[in-house]
């Protein structure tokens, strides 16, 4: 068996067993959902009056407009924490030694988290997408490549976030320290232009807000969905993906071929 | 060297400044049983990780051949020939029993009908049919360890690592375990065993090492273990200080225990030395309140090896 054909057969292998244990545990895929899909509805129906006169009127289904875009990405955000946990929670079991110990490929372990986690992350979009639909969000003139980048997109950053999590569920020493390390995920979001124009934030503040990876990836998000400008955005999100996940690749590989303690 | 299922030389490993390992040579013949026995923290989980190839062997150690194959050029060809049932449970606890299996069998690209019939096999040897759609982490100890020793043997390795796979089992699931060491060898597959039951060692094992510090004590088999340290005696024990002084002069050849009131006799404890001494017992007018046979086991060898130079004196005794 070729290298290759051996890394793609045992990782769809640990993708299965992730995917399995995904659908035995579901709780916590699901209960990570439920942020942004409770702040989706308290920045609609709470908020919404007021922070629609604050980026220029409309009304709430203008904000809704200029919510969802945002509340997608903190969506894969919010994903990428389960990942953290259950790598970390993963590494702590007698398993994981097995595998090492077998002649499979080496790095399918990790691979299977993260396609799994990918998987998930889009899943969780869809779901938070609908709930979206469901209140009023519409997008407006997005052609059907426009959607297809947006789901090129939406894909592109799931997988760079999720190597990043693999990375932090790997030097966490447990499930808690996972979740905590792996905080910046869900807010991030919230610094970014996700909620407020970067515009409307303190001067000094905004060059951190426009350039974390969020915000580059929520504003092509929203121009490719409601016709907004993109601007260098575009790029730069193209950019902080493919960067997070080079980073994300090399880092999580290195430590997971370290020799375990 | 042809028939070495192991060969290890000079093994050796520290953590930051704990020497777990200081330069320890195994040959294992293949097809055998080799127990690697020490006390807790002695370092028999460590020599099992690197033989495994789970972690790296410190600079300094010498070639470590597994399965004929260099495991510093080729670890991937030494994880094909190897299985290996660790301390900790290595079972998934998420999935059940049969999933369990059938992810091995995956991992061991067998073909779909291959890996069901394999691990409907192995579920049925190790008794956990009925247990086959539960949830491994509801497992018991016991069955937990078959699962672990059955998830092992799907690929058919031929040479098989157990670290203490005996640890935190009751008797029955014990001598279950045992019982399903001895079948593997009967197939040909060489099995490396790590312990610290003697009892375990003295059962099971055709060569045993007694590791202690990071060093091979000792290693042999158990009988010739058994042969190191001084041989068995009878024990005679009074209640009376009187009886005890005038049978302590009366005998000469033994060791005196004034405190426990008992003396010792050498003796090889067969029944016609044992009658010759009860005979001469009695013509002397002796009468111990306790008489114990005591053949040396290997509580002793380890003892002796692994505390020092003293042989303690209240080993393990059958009163007869």
């Amino acid at each position: 068996m070729s290298a290759f054909s051996l890394a793609l057969r045992d990782s769809s292998t640990m993708l299965r067993r992730n995917l399995l244990h995904a659908r035995r545990y579901p709780s916590l895929t699901l209960n990570l959902l439920l942020t942004p899909i409770m702040l989706l509805l308290l920045f609609v129906y709470i908020f919404g009056d007021v922070m629609s006169a604050g980026i220029g009127g409309g009304g709430r289904s203008e904000y809704i407009a200029y919510l969802v875009p945002g509340l997608l990405l903190m969506t894969i955000g919010s994903t990428t924490i389960g990942t953290a946990v259950s790598v970390s929670n993963d590494m702590t079991e007698g398993i994981i030694a097995r595998f090492r110990t077998m002649a499979i490929h080496r790095g399918s372990v990790l691979i299977g988290h993260v396609i799994g986690s990918v998987l998930q992350s889009i899943a969780s979009v869809v779901l938070v997408g609908a709930v979206a639909v469901a209140i009023g969000f519409r997008s407006t003139d997005a052609t059907v490549l426009e959607w297809l980048a947006a789901f090129g997109l939406l894909v592109l950053f799931a997988l760079a976030l999720t190597w990043i999590a693999v990375g932090m569920g790997l030097i966490s020493p447990n499930a808690e320290a996972a979740s905590n390390n792996a905080l910046p995920m869900i807010l991030l979001p919230l610094l970014s232009s996700a909620f407020v124009p970067v515009d409307g934030m303190p001067g000094w503040f905004q060059p951190i807000a426009e350039y974390q990876p969020f915000t580059p990836a929520i504003e092509t998000l929203r121009g490719l969905l409601l016709g907004t400008e993109i601007g260098h955005n575009g790029w730069l999100a193209v950019a902080w993906c493919l960067g997070l996940t080079v980073l994300g690749y090399f880092w999580s590989t290195s430590k997971f071929n370290q020799d375990p303690k | 060297m042809t028939s070495l299922a192991i060969a290890a030389n000079g093994l050796r490993k520290s953590y930051g400044d704990k020497v777990v390992l200081d330069g320890v040579d195994l040959a294992v013949p293949e097809g055998t049983i080799f127990s690697l026995l020490g006390p807790n923290g002695a370092g028999k989980t460590t020599a099992v990780k690197i033989l495994s190839t789970l972690v790296s062997a410190d600079p300094g150690t010498g070639s470590i051949h597994i399965g004929g194959h260099d495991l510093a050029v080729d670890p991937q060809a030494v994880r094909g020939a190897i299985g290996v049932t660790g301390q900790f449970s290595a079972v998934d606890g998420l999935i059940t029993g049969e999933e369990n299996m059938l992810l091995m069998a995956d991992l061991h690209h067998l073909s779909k009908r291959e890996g069901r019939r394999v691990a409907a096999e192995l579920l049925e040897r190790f008794d956990l049919v009925e247990a086959a759609k539960k949830p491994a982490s509801t497992y018991s100890g016991g069955m937990k360890r078959r699962l672990d020793i059955a998830m092992t043997l799907v690929g058919s390795p031929r040479i098989i690592f157990l670290d203490e796979p005996t640890t935190g089992l009751d008797p029955r699931s014990r001598h279950n375990m045992w019982q399903i060491i001895r079948e593997l060898v009967s197939d040909g597959v060489t099995v490396f065993l790590t312990t610290q039951y003697l009892e375990e060692a003295d059962e099971l094992a055709d060569r045993i090492a007694v590791l202690n510090d990071g060093r091979i004590a000792a290693q042999g088999t158990a009988e010739e273990l058994k042969r190191l340290i001084p041989g068995g005696h009878v024990r005679l024990r009074f209640t009376d200080p009187a009886a005890y002084r005038s049978a302590a002069s009366a005998l000469r050849e033994t060791t005196r225990d004034d405190e426990a009131l008992s003396l010792q006799i050498p003796s090889d404890g067969s029944q016609r030395e044992l009658r010759s001494l009860l005979d001469w017992l009695d013509s002397a007018g002796i009468e111990a309140d306790e008489l114990t046979v005591h053949t040396p086991d290997l509580d002793d060898v380890f003892f002796a090896l692994t505390s020092g130079t003293t042989v303690p004196n209240q080993p393990k005794e059958a009163v007869r």
